[in-house]
């Protein structure tokens, strides 16, 4: 039930896109069409699911103060999370690295429709966004990690699907010159972000 | 050859913007604007990270073997990011609080990933340095259009200190409280990119 509340949460009231702006440049980047849109979504979601846990790993068995004690007692006066920005993103750019290739390898049609973005995931700030703040809520399981990984990538999948079916529709209607493209896209996003912040009236 | 080279470092702050223009940076830009304080010590942390970033690694681009280029990027962009996030915990430790976990994305910026690539990899150091600092400044600027915009009318001041006087809000002046909100800021950047694309015709998409 814990888990189901984390998840809801992470996907409607703390919606990465439109409560915190992660992955603003690929998410207006990226928005012009449904299709594209959904494999970014998708690729991102699976992405958060897996770096989300392991970086938690990490923070928790080697980075946090004193979490050295399992190798030997006499490392616990030991702080490492001066290293944590470092690993983090190598964590995140290893994963997606290895996902490329998976890929490439397996789904050959995915990876040329992906094209230029799956690598640019690396850079994604929703990803590296939810690594830090696993850190700064200190989850208590690595199951809670894992949930508000995917709640998280879930919501930005939702939010640039969304934007995507929006845009598409737009594309046929009259726009004053200076406001096409990512002038009318934030607005857009601003006010998706109203509609959105009716959920942060909800107690769980 | 002089004038290229200062070209580089005029370039992105209007022009070639990296905001406006480029769409890059937007995450940390929106999130830390609602105050004018937070938002220049974000522009200076990311002007600081991307001049030093670029001659880094411009001084390193022989180096490098192509195939691993962007580990290495990260881990020099990461190193320098953590070393700002020090300075900012040790001098200006409200801000830092304030900025939370948005310092630590600097290292997830486009901008600065963007400018390596496409900039201090090609380049010598000199130029690379000066195209670090225009981007960083030419980001910073707009950030504290935004600040400037949301503190005023969310707040009714500047920097924390009061601008707009007592005798306004006895007259039934009200501060906009959406302003505070993040749907705000995207709606300010729009607006921005409205006003900037229509000064310069050849931006416009068909």
């Amino acid at each position: 039930m814990e888990l189901l509340k984390l998840f809801i949460q992470s996907v409607f009231i703390d919606n990465m896109v439109f409560s915190f702006f992660f992955g603003m440049c690929s998410y207006i980047a990226v928005s012009k069409s449904v299709k594209t849109a959904n494999g970014l979504g998708l690729a991102v979601t699976f992405v958060m699911l897996m770096t989300v846990p392991l970086n938690y790993l990490l923070e928790n068995y080697v980075l946090k103060a004193g979490a050295l004690k399992w190798i030997s007692p006499a490392l616990e006066g030991v702080d490492l999370s001066f290293l944590s920005f470092i690993l983090f993103i190598a964590v995140i750019a290893a994963f997606v690295q290895l996902l490329e290739m998976f890929i490439e390898k397996f789904s050959p049609s995915l990876y040329n429709q992906l094209g230029i973005f799956l690598p640019l995931i690396a850079v994604n700030c929703a990803i590296m966004g939810g690594a830090l703040f696993m850190q700064q809520r200190a989850f208590a399981t690595v199951g809670e990690a894992a949930v508000f990984g995917f709640g998280s990538g879930f919501g930005w999948w939702i939010a640039i699907l969304v934007m995507a079916a929006i845009r598409e529709r737009l594309s046929y209607s009259n726009v004053p010159k200076g406001l096409r493209g990512p002038g009318l896209a934030f607005i857009i996003t601003g006010l998706l972000g109203m509609a959105f912040m009716i959920f942060s009236g909800f107690q769980m | 050859m002089k004038n290229k080279t200062f070209q580089s470092l005029t370039n992105p702050l209007a022009k070639n913007n990296p905001v406006l223009v480029q769409i890059l940076g937007i995450c940390s830009a929106l999130a830390v604007t609602t105050q004018l304080k937070p938002a220049l010590v974000m522009g200076l942390s990311v002007t600081a990270v991307c001049a030093f970033s670029n001659l880094v690694l411009s001084l390193l681009r022989n180096g490098i073997p192509d195939r691993i280029r962007i580990i290495v990027q990260l881990v020099v962009i990461a190193a320098l990011v953590t070393i700002v996030n020090d300075v900012l915990k040790a001098y200006v430790y409200d801000v830092s609080k304030q900025l939370s976990v948005y310092v630590g994305l600097i290292i997830t910026n486009c901008i600065i990933m963007g400018r390596v690539e496409a900039f201090a990899l090609s380049n010598k150091p000199l130029p690379s340095l000066l195209d670090g600092i225009g981007n960083g400044i030419g980001y910073g600027a707009v950030l504290v259009i935004i600040g400037f915009v949301r503190e005023l009318f969310g707040n009714g001041s500047l920097f924390g200190y009061q601008i707009i006087p007592e005798c306004f809000y006895e007259a039934g002046y009200v501060n906009n409280g959406l302003m505070l909100f993040p749907p705000a800021a995207l709606i300010i950047v729009g607006v921005i990119i409205w006003v900037h694309r229509t000064a310069n015709k050849d931006l416009q998409e068909k």
